[in-house]
């Protein structure tokens, strides 16, 4: 289970608090949405999530331990704008190759254009870069994903197919998801419990 | 107002040493906007959705060699006449706020585009009336741009392209990434303008912004206009779609079935000899793939499809 208990946090001590005492926890194979305005810290809590940020206050936990501080992080993250997170000086195969090499099953499920390997992100479109990085999270070692508004800059047809090859990978493997989105009808559609961020940060 | 005849944009550029390639994002499109009409422009990245709007101002790069013809108010439009249209009668409305200028104030930048749209000498009240009616505080004509919040900077885009006489206004992706509540303002401000007798054209992807405000939708693919069809003709199972790729992306909506097309939009670099949609199409037969089906008026809608039904 990954749980955060608590979590507080804030960019700098003379900044507001963005994250003040926020629990949550997800269990194999759930697939939580979170909801709730741009702005309210949707994706800062998703980053103490995934371990790219320390919590000032609270904890984050995978299974009773916090996270592994080296090595391959269980928890991965899917970014809002692919072509932020992929670094511009790589070629599209060296960056997807990173870590794993992903099965051709999932390359065609994914309908990965072999010719874009050779090719650096900047030749790619955004939904095509999206594609990429969600192959690069679906390494067989990771155990929890966030999906940080994956799809918001895609189109609806590009939007259904990453999320049923995303959704069936989820159910095979038992994988935790986060999903964040102010998509309501996505959410319903692909969450097995949502959460409301307005009403969750007035309880806590 | 405006009308866009089997318009075909093809890119030259060199691959590799002297050898040459040819790009062809957009082939043998048509749309028609009349004054008072929101028409949205909906389809998937490289469908060729921004490119038509720089192709209707005239600001395509040197390497563009255009096909076919742009009518603007019974007249072709010419790149001389474009020249003299764009930012008076025809204005953008730009994607992002990063195409204000950074180092200018607010005020100054709205001025500015009141007066080369030929408001001389009343250029400073009509900067006024505009704040006012987008509800821009005074104030904010001394701010510069990183002061305004998304809402406010959206407003001064909006701001600049109608302070002047503009007639038919184009919107290039007004909406992602905003709160919904901004969406919801800059589509109401869109259907604002159209109500007050201009032509709107909204281009997105995002088809339930496009259902708002819109009163007709044309579907891009590839490039090219697959289906045009009235807003109401977009509910239930999509019984009032005819084209086989709108009917798929009504479907792939969330709120809908969800299930996607598989597949993907052909490259520009080598397209299909026939209807461009044939090779993910499942009504697809030998006679699509011959030859490339023209636009058919079947009861509201235009589709280019041979199998489609009324």
């Amino acid at each position: 289970m990954l749980k955060a208990e608590r979590v507080s946090f804030r960019y700098s001590p003379n900044r507001p608090w963005i994250l003040q005492g926020f629990s949550l926890s997800i269990t194999p194979g759930e697939r939580v949405g979170l909801y709730g305005p741009s702005g309210c810290g949707k994706t800062t809590f998703g980053r103490v999530l995934a371990g790219y940020l320390q919590p000032i206050g609270g904890k984050v936990e995978l299974d009773g331990k916090p996270l592994p501080p080296k090595g391959y992080c269980p928890v991965q993250m899917i970014f809002q704008h692919p072509e932020l997170a992929i670094n511009p000086r790589w070629t599209i195969g060296k960056a997807l190759y990173e870590a794993y090499q992903p099965p051709p099953s999932l390359l065609e499920a994914l309908s990965l254009d072999l010719h874009w390997f050779e090719r650096f992100p900047h030749e790619l479109s955004n939904g095509e870069l999206q594609r990429i990085a969600v192959a690069r999270v679906l390494d067989p070692r990771t155990r929890y994903l966030i999906a940080d508004e994956m799809t918001t800059m895609l189109d609806a047809n590009t939007q259904a197919q990453l999320w049923q090859v995303l959704l069936d990978v989820a159910a095979q493997r038992q994988l935790g998801m986060l999903v964040i989105s102010h998509d309501r009808p996505l959410l319903e559609r692909v969450c097995t419990r949502i959460v409301d961020w307005a009403m969750e940060a007035q309880t806590t | 107002m405006l009308e866009v005849r089997s318009l075909s944009i093809h890119f030259h550029r060199y691959a590799r040493g002297l050898r040459r390639t040819v790009l062809t994002p957009v082939v043998d499109l048509d749309l028609k906007v009349s004054a008072g009409e929101v028409v949205a422009v909906v389809g998937s990245s490289g469908s060729g959705k921004s490119l038509l709007a720089h192709a209707v101002l005239g600001i395509l790069p040197s390497n563009a060699h255009i096909e076919g013809e742009i009518w603007y108010k019974g007249q072709l439009l010419t790149p001389e006449r474009q020249a003299a249209m764009r930012g008076r009668r025809i204005a953008l409305i730009p994607q992002s706020v990063s195409f204000l200028d950074p180092l200018m104030r607010v005020g100054a930048q709205v001025l500015r585009a009141a007066q080369l749209s030929g408001k001389n000498r009343h250029s400073a009240a009509a900067q006024r009336a505009i704040f006012q009616r987008y509800q821009l505080p005074l104030e904010v004509e001394r701010w510069y741009p990183f002061q305004l919040s998304g809402g406010m900077a959206r407003r001064t885009l909006v701001s600049m392209a109608v302070v002047g006489e503009a007639e038919l206004i184009l919107a290039d992706e007004p909406t992602p990434g905003l709160h919904p509540e901004v969406v919801q303002e800059t589509l109401n401000h869109l259907r604002q303008l159209a109500d007050e007798q201009r032509g709107v054209v909204l281009i997105t992807h995002d088809i339930q912004a496009a259902l708002q405000v819109a009163d007709q939708i044309a579907v891009f693919y590839a490039g090219t206009t697959v289906e045009i069809a009235p807003v109401t003709a977009f509910s239930g199972k999509g019984e009032g779609l005819l084209h086989p790729y709108t009917q798929a992306l009504w479907r792939s909506l969330p709120q809908n079935e969800f299930i996607p097309l598989p597949g993907m939009q052909p490259s520009p670099q080598d397209l299909p000899q026939g209807c461009l949609f044939a090779p993910r199409c499942p009504l697809a037969t030998a006679e699509c793939t011959a030859e490339r089906p023209t636009m058919r008026a079947i009861a509201q809608n235009q589709v280019r499809c041979i199998h489609a039904q009324g």
